[in-house]
């Protein structure tokens, strides 16, 4: 539940300080960076993410030691999932229409 | 058990389990309860009690927000998918989750309009693209998750998003710790800390545990290593007499929290007066709901919610299996009436429930051994 995923922030959207494009091993989507208003993240940085929101910025170490316990803990394919459900484009849906699955439709 | 060498550094994993070995007491018995239930679930899954001396004793804490929802709470969220006005919209982990009627998942079956999302904001989207419908967001879960909500609801706001409401269970960690040390059949000598909560909170809000109960706590990161050197250190407290809240899980998280969550939490929850939890009853100031600024947005508030109080059965013994007074295999209807496949009790219903957790890697790996020795 306290899945916590770390990515890489790719760009920071032009309009919009709080919603960045970040990479998931290769995956991605946009993120919120409401919560890091105090110590923005900038592109480069690492974050961990949790439900969509960036949580803490970490060290490029760090993350891929935390993807690595993703990986050990059995978790790596749900935060996989999980990145690749996020439907956080303000409904344009123009960086993730390829790729996203499951967002908002309903289940099967 | 797993092998040590498919960790990352076995050799630091041996030379700390040694260094555990050395400072346990032999004439000691120590009871340490992991409060989160990511903890649970790695230490179930890399069979880290292979690793600790037999006196060291982890007892699985209250901090798995699935388990600790009382059951009415899921009739009452699903009461208003009933409505064919209404998306009901919650995280993949509540969706087998069972209440008196059913799980998310079996409404769907029937009819009603259940979607899972991977964030609050998704189900915000969600309320963008259906303006004709009304979309409640189920909100489970700690304060690791409780500022995403909130920041979705100061979005919603701002936005003047109408057709959108949440409907709150988001709960906090200190009043359950709190409740388990107030209960008289808990012994505990010191605690793990929640890692990813301590990210939101930090680790100041525990210094009552130190001051008021004398018990050290380590916040602890997730990996082996991590949970072991956070042991090492409880030891070393526990041995020279000391009991401090240390952080070991630095990497990760700031020792004043993260403050634009706090003030987000801040901005949009207040506490509830009281909240049952699941397993062990009502804990005074131990939720979060929404604020009168954005009753607009409070499902409980916009809706007539019918507040289902469902018992569970007498026989499932989670309050004590969440105090640590059973283990699990050792409450009446642990695999049997009550597995992952059919949770009666709410320590089986999520993978970081203590009984889950311990049914998916002792149970079945005994029921191996049991098969294998037989056949052969």
């Amino acid at each position: 539940m306290c899945l916590a995923i770390p990515g890489k922030i790719i760009e920071i959207s032009a309009d919009n300080p709080d919603s960045a494009l970040v990479d998931v091993v290769s995956v991605r989507r946009r993120v919120d960076l409401g919560l890091l208003q105090d110590d923005r993240p900038q592109p480069g940085d690492w974050v961990l993410i949790h439900v969509g929101f960036a949580m803490s910025k970490i060290s490029e170490e760090d993350a891929l030691d935390q993807m690595q316990t993703l990986a050990a803990l059995g978790e790596a394919e749900a935060a996989i999932q999980e990145i690749q459900g996020y439907g956080l484009g303000e409904g344009t849906g123009a960086e993730t229409t390829q790729e996203q699955p499951l967002v908002g439709d309903k289940l099967e | 058990m797993k092998f040590v060498d498919e960790f990352r550094e076995p050799e630091l994993i041996t030379k700390t389990a040694e260094e555990i070995r050395r400072l346990a007491d032999p004439t000691r018995h120590y009871r340490f309860m992991e409060v989160c239930g990511g903890h649970t679930h790695a230490i179930y899954r890399f069979g880290l009690k292979d690793l600790l001396p037999e006196n060291i004793e982890l007892i699985h804490g209250p901090g798995c927000p699935v388990c600790v929802l009382p059951m009415g709470r899921i009739d009452d969220g699903l009461s208003l998918a009933m409505d064919p006005n209404v998306i009901f919209a919650a995280f993949g982990d509540m969706m087998r989750v069972p209440g008196a009627n059913g799980s998310p998942l079996e409404y769907k079956a029937r009819g009603m309009d259940v979607r899972i999302v991977y964030s609050p904001s998704d189900a915000l989207k969600l309320a963008r693209t259906n303006p004709d419908r009304h979309v409640m967001f189920f909100a489970i879960g700690f304060e690791t998750t409780a500022p995403s909500t909130a920041l979705t609801l100061m979005r919603a706001r701002s936005e003047g998003i109408r057709n959108f409401s949440v409907f709150c269970n988001h709960v906090t960690i200190i009043p359950a710790i709190r409740a388990i040390l107030d209960s008289p059949d808990m012994r505990l000598d010191a605690f793990i800390g929640p890692g990813h909560v301590s990210t939101v909170i930090g680790c100041r809000p525990y210094e009552w545990i130190v001051h008021d109960e004398h018990k050290p706590i380590v916040v602890s990161g997730f990996e082996p290593l991590d949970m072991l050197q956070s042991i090492v250190m409880l030891l070393r407290q526990l041995q020279s007499g000391e009991a401090k809240v240390e952080n070991q899980y630095k990497r990760v998280v700031p020792w004043e929290g993260n403050r634009a969550a706090l003030r987000a939490m801040a901005e949009v929850f207040q506490l509830r007066p009281y909240f049952e939890w699941r397993g062990l009853g009502f804990i005074s100031q131990s939720a979060l709901r929404i604020r009168d600024e954005y009753a607009e947005w409070d499902t409980e508030r916009r809706f007539q919610v019918p507040g289902v109080r469902v018992t569970d059965p007498k026989a499932a013994q989670c309050g004590e299996v969440l105090k640590g007074v059973l283990k699990p295999h050792q409450c009446k209807l642990f695999g049997r009436e009550c597995t992952p496949e059919h949770p009666i009790g709410a320590l089986m219903v999520s993978s970081e429930g203590s009984c889950a957790a311990y049914y998916n890697y002792e149970h079945r790996k005994a029921a191996t051994a049991s098969v294998l020795s037989s056949t052969a």
